[in-house]
């Protein structure tokens, strides 16, 4: 009984699993793929070359080209690596996405870790008067749906100039979101407080205590903030879709379904190649802050 | 006021001024100029003009406001449950104990986080009516005439949900969390009032994870109401019939392409009653059932 109830488990998720990967797989096997293949029945998994046997060589068999059925047809697997580079070209200017989308996650990672850090210092270790009646109106302005803002916040872009530049996809940025005070104000309150008292009395400044004493203890906590925000920017679709006009200012998100709907229906095999390279630096950052990854999540939903 | 206070005070919103910058400039004004244009006629190129509740009552008449929005809540009544029930199997799946659960954790978490672009791409090959592997696989088991999915305006909308239980990795990491910090002992004790496998989930595991329930559903709602990206990427203006013509697809389109942004600001404001309401009903419905251990 035991041992069958163990079958089941494991049967579930080995099966869950490999659902949950083949549109993976699937996608890093179509973009290794010349485009014939790509739509060949019934579907091949991994990406092949075909020769025919012609005295002792072996010539490959061009695409369209019917082989006599006498001759020998051999298959050997071949990726199609240069996919990633014909993609990258047809995608015309994907070295610009790749560095807008950079310096965007670069300048966004930066402001939201350091001004949610002073914001959240701000509301759980400074005494003022007023402070938690503040803090209830940024927990309130979390409820309010991007819709109701997008509108106004445009025109405001507008007004000053700034749509068709990546400014307004980073300035928001500096000023500490609700969410990730909320983050870190949690982290903060668990600091005992006799460590600033202490400094206090040393006569260190505020500003002192809050970047020598309590930030290094809040590394985890700020990593996670980082981490989600890089995760944000990278992933952002919406926001450059309406604030970018000109195709050389285009992330990798915008650009990549800029691409598709050029050519999206037919050159399937570069599709996947492109959103393989947009998908992969993820995977990997996954692969290499999973701890940081798990325990943000698990936090951010227990404690929210 | 005392010195000392004064000066506290000052530092207090010294530290706090970020926040108060992006108070100002990106949630109170923007909140009082959206509920000022929805009562405007404004194109952004010309100055809003005062309407009064035009916009309202023209959604009334508007039936593709009307589509939208039963799209986006067919959406909704589907993705949400299933998302839920789905997520929280695989995370009591890997709450046994088996060996490479982290392995697992990995896989099923991954897909949460490739970029919605990526994601979009993927699926609208998978779900190719001609040389997708999804059809390619419901030919192989018998089916002879697989649906056309994104083509077909029958079938759109449950391609979306299908593609958005992909994504439950998340929600999983979070009842996983849950799950593992439930006591040992209130399994121990129910174990000696000889509960079975289904009564001590029923009476222990979910009154004990269930303000995550409440949380996910929250979250759930708040998410699925304002579905956006991957609609407008597989299926541009709302795919076939306007099939899967979300709200919030329909709200873009009006403020960006036909440049109507008081009626845009209009339905922005609709959606946020409609969430607050629907938060509400969850809320009410919701609350006998959810156990907080401080009360």
């Amino acid at each position: 009984m035991r041992i069958f109830k163990k079958a089941i488990v494991y049967a579930l998720l080995l099966g869950g699993s490999a659902v949950f990967l083949v549109p993976l797989l699937w996608m890093m096997s179509t973009g290794l793929k010349p485009l014939d293949q790509t739509m060949s029945m019934p579907p091949t998994w991994l990406p092949y070359r075909e020769y025919v046997q012609e005295g002792s060589q072996l010539r490959e068999v061009k695409a369209g080209e019917t082989v006599p059925a006498t001759a020998t047809v051999v298959r050997k697997i071949a990726p199609r690596w240069e996919n990633f580079s014909l993609a990258i070209a047809a995608m015309k200017y994907f070295p610009r996405y790749l560095l807008n989308t950079l310096i965007l996650c670069l300048l966004t990672v930066t402001g939201t870790v350091l001004s949610s850090a002073l914001a959240a210092y701000g509301f759980s270790r400074v005494e003022w008067c007023g402070r938690n009646r503040l803090f209830t109106v940024a927990l309130a302005t979390m409820m309010v749906p991007f819709p109701v803002v997008m509108v106004p916040v445009y025109c405001l872009f507008r007004s000053v100039g700034w749509i068709g530049t990546l400014k307004p996809l980073w300035v928001g940025s500096f000023c500490a979101g609700a969410f990730n005070v909320f983050l870190l104000r949690q982290f903060f309150m668990t600091i005992p407080k006799d460590l600033s008292e202490a400094a206090r009395i040393d006569g260190c400044s505020e500003f002192r205590i809050f970047w020598q004493i309590v930030l290094p203890l809040c590394r985890p906590a700020l990593m996670v903030v980082g981490l989600f925000q890089f995760m944000a920017t990278w992933n952002d679709f919406l926001g450059p879709l309406i604030y970018l006009t000109e195709q050389k200012d285009y992330t990798l998100a915008l650009g990549l379904q800029f691409f598709q709907s050029q050519h999206g229906g037919t050159e399937w095999h570069y599709l996947m190649a492109a959103s393989t390279l947009i998908a992969l630096p993820v995977i990997i950052l996954f692969f290499f802050t999973q701890k940081t990854f798990i325990e943000g999540i698990s936090m951010t939903g227990i404690k929210g | 006021m005392t010195r000392g206070e004064r000066h506290s005070l000052m530092v207090g919103l010294l530290f706090v001024s970020p926040w108060i910058v992006g108070f100002v400039a990106f949630t109170l004004y923007p909140v009082i100029a959206s509920m000022t244009y929805s009562f405007c006629d404004y194109d952004v190129l010309t100055k809003p003009v005062w309407i009064g509740t035009l916009n309202y009552r023209e959604m009334l008449t508007d039936s593709v406001f009307w589509q939208s929005l039963r799209n986006t809540l067919y959406f909704a009544a589907f993705s949400i449950p299933l998302g839920l029930v789905m997520s929280l199997s695989v995370a009591v799946l890997l709450n046994q104990s088996v060996r490479g659960r982290s392995a697992f954790r990995a896989i099923f978490f991954l897909p949460s986080l490739i970029p919605v672009v990526a994601s979009s791409m993927i699926w609208l090959w998978i779900l190719n009516g001609n040389f997708g592997l999804l059809n390619h696989a419901l030919k192989s088991i018998g089916i002879a005439h697989p649906p056309q999915w994104l083509a077909d305006p029958a079938w759109t909308k449950p391609s979306l949900i299908l593609m958005s239980l992909w994504g439950v990795g998340h929600a999983m990491v979070i009842y996983l969390a849950a799950l593992q910090d439930v006591p040992r002992s209130l399994y121990e004790s129910a174990d000696l009032d000889g509960a079975g496998a289904w009564s001590r989930f029923r009476h222990v595991t979910l009154p004990m994870i269930s303000p995550v329930i409440y949380f996910n559903l929250i979250m759930g709602i708040i998410g699925s109401l304002q579905v956006f990206s991957q609609a407008f990427i597989m299926l541009g203006g709302g795919g076939p019939q306007r099939s899967a013509l979300f709200y919030a697809v329909y709200l873009y389109l009006n403020a960006f392409e036909y440049r109507q942004m008081g009626y845009a600001c209009a339905m922005a404001w609709v959606l946020f009653l409609i969430i607050l309401f629907l938060t509400w009903v969850a809320t009410r419905s919701t609350r006998k059932l959810v156990y907080y251990a401080a009360e």
